[in-house]
């Protein structure tokens, strides 16, 4: 088991937004949660990267609390995210995007830096290296001296999950990866997906309301409704679910 | 509009040629003519000119020291009022290079940095006059120290001031833009009063009226009080913190703060200490004001309170803005800009509107006398810099570490080779 939420709760004023989830996710699992706007997905997705602290409940990842730690701790324990409206650096080149990214890896101290000692000038050029790589695998060589806000929406996307990536996370979370992307950019998308777990090993833990997508690349999905999870299982069973279609297309369609 | 074209479409390498005509001619004619203000503007004209030129740092750097090592200060035994106001660029140049990694790099307005300042001129203040005496018994230690203590306390006030650096930065850590510039500017009149007021019950800072004499630097038993040796102490300690700056904005610290400053929340999950990092900004940009401070002491050998008002960090902050936040050179020309229009071409001006009136050619009334109107110009003219280049003189813009780039076209060169070998 790599994550694994027990009992969280997480109430804002009067509003529950996420009430009593049980969740768990296994190594090199694709899972998705999906349900309705406003269902808790997000801000689920936020307790777990470390943005709010969940009011009752515990977030295991990788055999550690992690329920209480800040933001850059939970990145340090390997979770990286990408976000809903894409958080770029971007008045910052790309591939200093990715090297960011890279910071929890590199270890150059002030005084090696003011005194520009060798191992600080190696340590970058290979970082600058895997960045380049990085990139390439993303699918944006050529672009990294561009700004980052100059490159196109769906680059943004793909560079959003390459300075994830850049974290070197065991669990990586996408948030709406494929939103407001074309179908090909979408299918180019998935595709990614599917060779981050197969060939970098990473598992994957994705909202989306692309049907077609989350059917495809899913070995889980999770529905929540109103805060709570209504549902899981593989793909097939989620489809048939009678409670996930009512909470879709309301009790008429049942 | 239309020269700026026809200067580009001149044959590139006759438009270097005509740079180097300029920058020569220029610092010839200031070397004949040192009292000229003309020539003075110009000279500093010409560091830009040759600073833009298309050639390599090889060739320049060496051409700036000789200007900056050789021509002014021939220039300036002849004229000591260039070297005092030379100085005062670099000491405030300096100061810009501080504020600029709390405000350009990593996006933290401040407008108390003068606190730092004052921290830094009064630490060596007090060692170096007979004030020490009075809260410090004399077995401890005899003051005021002597001159050569100037050396440590440069390293001393940098230290301090960092440490009070993050002083301030706790408290004001969860705070962003307009609430973190009223905390930082309550911060320096709060350093200001403190130092206004603290000559009862111990007299440390000896309140409004100041301390004097401060002890001017001293090495290997030299005394080192003339404008030339103030001068070289400025121009080493600038061309350091240019080292600095410039090495930390394009190593791990600096995309760390460029991140805080672009997106905070993106930066945290990407696992940067934010909490670290803006107090290192904080810390290293008051270290510099620190330093800056203990020359300022020395220089002037008299420090009071009224030398560290909120103008003065309003006058530091808007050499960042004007010159262009987060760009090192840009923030320079800020500095040069501003300093200059404070103490050279608007008194100038209106000397020369004065002289004008005093002639009898033109006429005018004493409500308008132009002297009264210097700051009323500077705030228009820093009003029209932020409507029509609101980024700045020399904007910031990010590229490839210089090192970085050679050692790239290094392996290009190399990768070709190997390509070449694989081929036969």
């Amino acid at each position: 088991m790599l994550l694994e939420a027990i009992g969280i709760n997480k109430s804002f004023g009067g509003l529950t937004a996420v009430n009593d989830i049980d969740f768990s996710l296994d190594v090199g699992q694709i899972a998705s949660i999906i349900g309705p706007n406003g269902a808790g997905k997000t801000t689920f997705f936020n307790i777990i990267s470390g943005y709010y602290i969940p009011d009752r409940g515990k977030i295991i990842f990788d055999d550690r609390d992690v329920t209480k730690l800040s933001p850059e701790k939970v990145a340090a324990c390997g979770i990286a995210r990408t976000f809903q409206n894409i958080r770029l650096f971007p008045d910052l080149m790309v591939v200093e995007n990715v090297l960011v990214g890279m910071h929890l890896h590199l270890s150059s101290n002030i005084a090696k830096i003011v005194f520009n000692t060798r191992g600080v000038r190696t340590e970058e050029e290979k970082a600058y290296e895997d960045a380049r790589n990085l990139l390439a695998y993303a699918g944006l060589s050529g672009k990294e001296t561009e700004l980052a806000r100059s490159l196109s929406y769906g680059d943004q996307r793909r560079l959003e999950v390459a300075r994830a990536l850049a974290v070197k996370p065991k669990l990586l979370l996408l948030d709406e990866p494929t939103a407001g992307m074309n179908p090909r950019e979408t299918d180019e998308m998935k595709e990614f997906i599917l060779h981050l777990r197969d060939e970098r090993k990473v598992t994957i833990l994705l909202i989306e309301h692309d049907m077609k997508v989350v059917m495809g690349i899913s070995d889980h999905i999770t529905v929540l409704n109103y805060g709570m999870k209504i549902a899981e299982g593989k793909p097939q069973e989620i489809r048939d679910n009678p409670e996930v279609i009512k909470a879709y297309l309301g009790q008429e369609a049942v | 509009m239309a020269k700026i074209k026809l200067l580009n479409q001149i044959n590139p390498k006759y438009k270097l040629a005509l740079q180097w005509v300029f920058v020569i001619g220029v610092n010839l004619l200031f070397y004949l003519d040192p009292q000229s203000g003309l020539l003075f503007i110009l000279f500093l004209g010409s560091l830009f000119v040759l600073y833009r030129m298309p050639v390599s740092t090889r060739l320049k750097y060496p051409a700036t020291l000789v200007i900056l090592a050789g021509v002014m200060p021939l220039v300036g035994m002849q004229n000591s009022y260039y070297f005092d106001v030379i100085t005062q660029v670099g000491i405030y140049a300096a100061l810009a290079i501080g504020l600029n990694i709390v405000v350009g790099f990593a996006g933290l307005l401040n407008f108390g940095y003068v606190a730092f300042y004052a921290f830094g001129a009064y630490l060596y203040a007090i060692f170096a006059t007979s004030q020490a005496a009075n809260f410090i018994p004399a077995a401890v230690a005899h003051f005021p120290l002597s001159g050569n203590w100037f050396w440590v306390f440069l390293v001393v006030g940098a230290i301090m001031s960092a440490g009070l650096g993050v002083l301030l930065g706790f408290p004001v850590l969860r705070l962003r833009g307009d609430y973190l510039a009223i905390v930082t500017l309550g911060f320096a009149e709060i350093i200001r009063i403190v130092f206004n007021n603290l000559d009862k019950p111990i007299n440390i800072t000896n309140g409004p009226k100041g301390l004097s004499p401060i002890e001017p630097p001293a090495l290997f038993g030299m005394v080192l009080n003339q404008p030339i040796h103030f001068y070289f102490i400025v121009l080493g300690v600038l061309i350091l913190t240019i080292i600095i700056a410039q090495r930390l904005d394009s190593s791990r610290i600096g995309r760390c703060w460029a991140a805080i400053r672009e997106d905070e929340l993106a930066a945290r999950s990407m696992g940067v200490p934010v909490v670290r990092m803006k107090l290192l900004a904080f810390a290293i940009g008051a270290s510099f004001a620190g330093t800056m401070g203990v020359i300022f002491a020395a220089k002037q050998t008299f420090v009071d309170p009224s030398s560290f008002g909120f103008m003065e960090s309003i006058g530091i902050l808007s050499m960042v803005i004007v010159g262009g936040m987060g760009n090192i050179a840009g923030v320079i020309i800020g500095a040069v800009g501003v300093v200059m229009l404070q103490l050279n071409v608007l008194k100038e001006l209106s000397q020369y509107l004065g002289q004008l009136a005093a002639q009898g050619v033109i006429h005018i009334p004493s409500q308008v006398d132009p002297a009264k109107y210097e700051k009323l110009i500077y705030g228009l003219i820093l009003i029209l810099a932020c409507i029509y280049r609101p980024q700045g003189l020399l904007p910031a813009h990010r590229s490839l570490p210089n090192w970085l780039k050679k050692s790239k076209q290094d392996k290009a060169i190399n990768g070709t080779q190997e390509d070449n070998t694989d081929v036969t």
